[in-house]
């Protein structure tokens, strides 16, 4: 909490002194390597490059080395000026005014507020239909619903480019995460001009213009990217690495290899094998935060099961679900029980007390049939669920585990696997009893789990509890909102809408001569500037 | 992936519709040929050992083959190893899970996909085929220009879009595979087909009135027997391939239900991962089974095949 | 035969059609469309993608803009899931890598997969046979999905001989290849061992030793002909499982063909790429079967069409 507090309030009374942002910084007696380079893997082929088309993980993890957004992120997460050297924000809290620094793009052209300006514009036009043009609702940019929804023209957003340098941002309600959300990619800006002359094709090899501190060579589809050292980028002398290589590797077990072989310098670990790498490669083996939290959404509307109405099945679901063997015996990688929906690392998130969380498992479980029994389930009249979940060899793990939790609740449950487009359809059609789900942060603020199970929410289960709204309502404008998030965990944990099962963690071999890597940063993001490679 | 010989098993056609001729039946001296071949004896038996095995190997299991031991979760690479005194005599899979339950459930699975898929093929096939064959004229021409387009559409495609499309049923799984493979069938059937056609038992039977469904059911489908079930041998291990695959791809059979191909391919996915036993038996009942169809469907076309060697 | 050329390629046509119809059916009635979001799109946003993309239209009417797309134009239409590319861009990276190992592993399974029969059927029942027959089943029934993560653990973690995937020069190809190719080339050696035997002992290869020619004369000059009709046969279902085979190999080696395009396309409801790739593996299918009826003709003048 309090760190989100200072940002805002050093915000608010004005100007940011010029801060110089972080940069690769190596600590006294490190050698650098004479090759400077780093190879990400990647688990899929890149969607697009486009930053306001980009809807996943991956394609930020290549576009935030490629772009720069207004502001940028430390290695925990804090927010940090990026494209814009400073800021002021009114009294209402409604208007932020960016001042740009002196940068170029890639071809040599000045970064200018026009290029916010026309990039959020572009987010928002119906004609560019950008998956993720909800994002600019979301950061409650003036007019973006109606833009969206095609009522008023892209050139009533509320952004303007006062003069070359500065960006004008008109919000139509306070957003104490705003600031934060200029990290997502789909808020970065691109150069008009080449986007105008080239079309949609403007993102290939060649083509492609950045602000960012690498440049594109090379992109073969499902194969690997090459970027290169930008040397406009204007902290291009702080930039120690030059070479950057994405290469995609389908199968997590085969990067692994690929990494023990010296193939790549990042890969995850796949479910279960951290103690053993763990041992074998001590100074490789990692886990940091990862902002997401798993959980199996309860459907609670019409078309749901009628036993899942009951608060005490709901209850009795939540004690049975064994955290401590999914996380200690499947995943076995620094993840967490999870007892709340918004993940322990987030900024400003204070764990409220749960009783059952301090239970052992066999007093849970004994709680859990007395509340079955309670709502009239028992060994004559077994309750009968079906678990829905997509395809991957994790789910399948902790689907086919909870299965047999459940089981000795006396809770007969039926597995449904079903590939990821089949998944979310059904669970936006309210077509399951149990499904499969996990979220992850957009920015890192309690309130962005939060809002997933407002009554407006995505909540494909239908939660709906007037309190909990309220509770989010107020957190908007609050003093303090760390208290109603509290109190919102609170209902969630008596309400039960959704079994929480686990808090992710980024497990992962990261080559130690590497250094510079942000694993305190639970949003996962990293820039490749901020990196350098040392001799081993 | 492999294919089966359609010129050899179109030529073992031609001849026992020759012995027939001849007034033999190549039944009689079939057995006595087969029981020579060492390979298709072993093959033969090999089979019945596992059918066996899959039939009542859970009686043997010391473990259910869904219940978890949670005294070997987390930690399979140490605690999971084959032995006889834990009862897991396979070791377990990741989730701690008997292996030695699990390959007798897969056997029945990828058994049944293979017996089910190849028995759709064979039929649809040999209806098809005896009904294009003894129709004649232009529904055969019809019927066969058909069977041409089909061969040209990439069906490994059309299964994965269907099993992609419709979710991931048993039963559609053994309908996709059996329908992958009866194209071939029913060209050899098409063509024996033909060659009965004309013999005098069928023009006097025909002449009498007798509807020609009944006619084909009757005298066509019998004298194809000895095809039939070379082409159903060496079918099953094909089908059992296939399924393999997509259990690969993820679109074979649901857990909790499993078959060689799914173990095998979590198997391979950990092999480096020192639980090496999570690949090697399921792998090893693949293996035998599929080696002992082929010699059996070797064995049985050889012996039916009159002709010297 | 020039007629019966152009009587296979009249059948082209309406096969192609009936897998144009039969795929995009399939895929438009599967649950999920291309922009089924985690985060469920807002209807407004929805309605622009549709719009743009031509999917509010009615089906028919979809399927006739894109069969006219392609006749005209040669144009396959836009990825939905990949914006920044059109579906020939997809097919255009994709292919050649394909081809490349395709090509390479086709030709490698036939060479050797032959000189290999050849050889067991010449010393038939004899240990070579029996060690060619052994190895040729045990090649063919090991799923490639087992091949592959063996050859990576032995050439890239143990040997550290080959890269482990991606694709470039000839040490990209060397793995992939295998893992392709070995299934096939087994296929080959007991359909040519078998087929050989078959030819070795019929009459007309009687006369031509009791002409007192010498074996390899008997083998090159009046056996091989005969025995590889079989051989050729086989050529046309093979270039298809090649096909499917490297669905398994781009996955594993993260070659970038179209294999796993057309899985991924599938999964992810990207109907255009996935029609794109059905189509391009339909048309060459037909072209090889056409090839291989050319082929078989040629070698056996017996048949006439």
């Amino acid at each position: 909490m309090t760190k989100l507090f200072l940002t805002t309030a050093l915000a608010a009374c004005m100007a940011l002194p010029a801060v110089t942002a972080v940069a690769a910084t190596p600590a006294p007696g490190e050698k650098l390597a004479a090759q400077q380079s780093y190879n990400y893997w990647l688990l899929d082929a890149i969607k697009t490059l486009d930053p306001q088309k980009n809807t996943d993980r991956e394609g930020s993890d290549v576009i935030n080395q490629l772009f720069e957004g207004l502001t940028g992120q430390d290695a925990k997460g804090a927010i940090i000026p990026g494209a814009a050297e400073s800021w002021t924000v009114s009294d209402d809290k409604k208007v932020y005014t960016f001042k740009l620094r002196d940068a170029k793009w890639s071809n040599g052209d000045p970064v200018t507020a026009n290029d916010f300006v026309f990039a959020w514009r572009r987010l928002a036009d119906p004609a560019t239909a950008s998956e993720y043009a909800w994002f600019a609702e979301l950061a409650n940019i003036a007019n973006a619903p109606e833009i969206v929804a095609g009522t008023k023209s892209p050139e009533e957003l509320g952004i303007r480019a006062v003069d070359d340098h500065t960006v004008e941002v008109t919000l139509s309600a306070p957003t104490p995460y705003f600031l934060k959300m200029l990290t997502n990619s789909s808020l970065f800006p691109v150069p008009q001009k080449v986007v105008e002359a080239e079309g949609d094709s403007w993102t290939q090899p060649g083509k492609l213009v950045g602000n960012g501190a690498f440049k594109l060579d090379s992109h073969d589809l499902g194969v690997q990217l090459t970027l290169s050292k930008n040397d406009n980028y204007w902290d291009a002398a702080n930039t120690i690495l030059t070479d950057l290589k994405f290469t995609t590797v389908n199968d997590v077990n085969a990067a692994l290899t690929r990494f023990q072989a010296g193939e790549l310098d990042y890969s995850e670990i796949p479910a279960g094998q951290y103690p053993r790498l763990e041992k074998e490669y001590p100074d490789a083996a990692t886990v940091s935060p990862k902002a997401c939290t798993y959980a199996y959404i309860l459907n609670l509307s019409d078309k749901g099961p009628e036993a899942l109405k009951d608060k005490r099945v709901r209850q009795a679901l939540a004690l049975g679900m064994q955290r401590d063997i999914v996380v200690n015996n499947i995943l076995q990688g620094g993840q967490k029980p999870a007892w709340t929906w918004t993940h322990w690392a987030m900024d400003g998130f204070v764990e409220p007390e749960n009783p059952y969380a301090a239970m052992t498992q066999e007093e849970r479980t004994a709680k859990a049939r007395e509340l079955l029994a309670e709502a009239g389930y028992g060994p004559d009249k077994p309750l009968e669920l079906s678990l829905q979940y997509n395809t991957s060899e994790d789910h399948k793990k902790i689907a086919v585990a909870a299965q047999q939790f459940y089981k000795q609740l006396g809770v007969n449950i039926t597995l449904n696997n079903v590939e990821w487009k089949v998944h979310t359809d059904k669970m936006q059609n309210q077509d399951f009893d149990v499904a499969r789900y996990a979220w992850c942060a957009d920015y890192n603020e309690p309130s962005t789990f939060l809002d997933y199970f407002r009554s407006t929410g995505k909540n494909e289960g239908r939660f709906a509890n007037a309190e909990y709204d309220a509770a989010l309502d107020h957190s908007k404008t609050a003093e303090n909102p760390a208290e109603d998030y509290r109190k919102a965990e609170a209902i969630l944990a008596e309400e039960v809408p959704a079994v929480f099962v686990y808090q992710y963690a980024s497990v992962a071999m990261r080559n130690p001569a590497i250094k510079g890597v942000p694993l305190e940063n639970p949003m996962n993001d990293w820039y490749a500037k901020d990196l350098y490679r040392v001799e081993q | 992936m492999t294919m089966i010989d359609r010129e050899a098993i179109e030529r073992l056609g031609d001849n026992m519709a020759a012995q027939e001729v001849a007034g033999r039946s190549p039944w009689a001296d079939a057995r006595r040929r087969f029981l020579r071949n060492k390979a298709a004896v072993a093959g033969l038996i090999v089979l019945m050992l596992v059918l066996a095995f899959g039939l009542f190997g859970q009686h043997l299991a010391a473990w259910n083959n869904e219940d978890l031991d949670f005294n070997v979760m987390g930690m399979v690479a140490e605690k999971g190893q084959p032995s006889i005194e834990s009862g897991h005599y396979f070791g377990t899979d990741e989730l701690g899970r008997d292996l030695f339950a699990r390959t007798v459930q897969g056997t029945r699975v990828s058994l049944l996909v293979g017996i089910v898929g190849a028995a759709i093929a064979v039929v649809v096939g040999t209806l098809y085929g005896a009904i294009s064959g003894f129709a004649g004229g232009r529904t055969d021409q019809i019927m066969m220009r058909a069977v041409d387009i089909l061969m040209s559409i990439p069906y490994m495609f059309v299964l994965i879009l269907l099993l992609v499309m419709f979710g991931r049923s048993m039963w559609l799984l053994f309908l996709g595979i059996g329908l992958i493979s009866w194209l071939d069938m029913a060209r050899i059937v098409r063509g024996q087909t033909l060659t009965l056609k004309n013999r005098e038992y069928i023009e006097a039977a025909r002449a009498t009135g007798v509807p020609g469904w009944r006619i084909i059911l009757r005298h066509i489908v019998p004298n194809l027997l000895g095809v039939v079930a070379v082409y159903a041998t060496l079918l099953i291990p094909l089908m059992i391939l296939t399924e393999s695959f997509m259990s690969f791809l993820g679109l074979g059979v649901q857990e909790p239900l499993t078959s060689w191909g799914a173990l095998i391919s979590e198997g391979a996915k950990t092999m480096n991962y020192g639980t090496l036993w999570q690949l090697a038996f399921p792998l090893f009942f693949f293996v035998i089974t599929l080696f002992a169809f082929f010699f059996v469907g070797d064995g049985l076309r050889d012996a039916l095949d009159p002709k010297d060697r | 035969m020039f007629g019966f050329i152009l009587r296979r390629l009249a059948v082209a046509i309406p096969t192609l059609l009936l897998l144009i119809v039969i795929s995009f059916v399939l895929m438009h009635s599967a649950p999920g469309g291309p922009f089924t979001q985690e985060r469920a799109l807002p209807p407004q946003v929805l309605a622009n993608l549709d719009a743009k993309y031509g999917l509010d239209q009615p089906l028919a009417v979809q399927m006739w803009t894109y069969i006219v797309g392609i006749l005209t134009r040669f144009d396959f239409g836009p990825s939905f899931v990949y914006p920044d590319l059109s579906v020939n861009d997809i097919i255009a990276q994709g292919f050649p890598v394909t081809l490349t190992y395709g090509a390479i592993g086709f030709s490698l399974s036939v060479l050797f997969g032959v000189i290999l029969g050849i050889i067991a059927a010449i010393r038939h029942n004899s240990w070579v046979d029996t060690l060619a027959v052994g190895v040729s089943i045990g090649a063919q029934v090991l799923p490639n999905f087992v091949i592959a993560p063996i050859l990576v653990l032995v050439f890239t973690l143990w040997l550290r001989w080959l890269p482990g995937g991606g694709w470039g020069g000839w040490p990209y190809w060397v793995m992939p290849i295998i893992a392709l190719t070995l299934s096939h080339m087994a296929s080959i050696a007991r359909l040519t061992r078998s087929s050989m035997l078959e030819v070795l002992g019929s009459n007309h290869i009687r006369t031509a030793r009791a002409k007192g020619l010498s074996e390899s004369a008997v083998i090159l000059r009046h056996a091989l002909k005969p025995a590889m009709l079989p051989v050729i046969s086989y050529l046309g279902p093979l270039f298809v499982t090649m096909i499917t085979g490297s669905v398994v190999v781009d996955m594993y080696f993260s070659t970038g063909g179209i294999g796993r395009s057309f899985v991924d396309s599938a999964l992810s409801r990207d109907y255009a790429v996935m029609m794109g790739i059905t189509i391009l593996v339909g048309a060459l299918t037909i072209f090889f079967n056409l090839l291989v009826d050319v082929l078989y003709a040629w070698i056996d003048p017996k048949i006439r069409y």
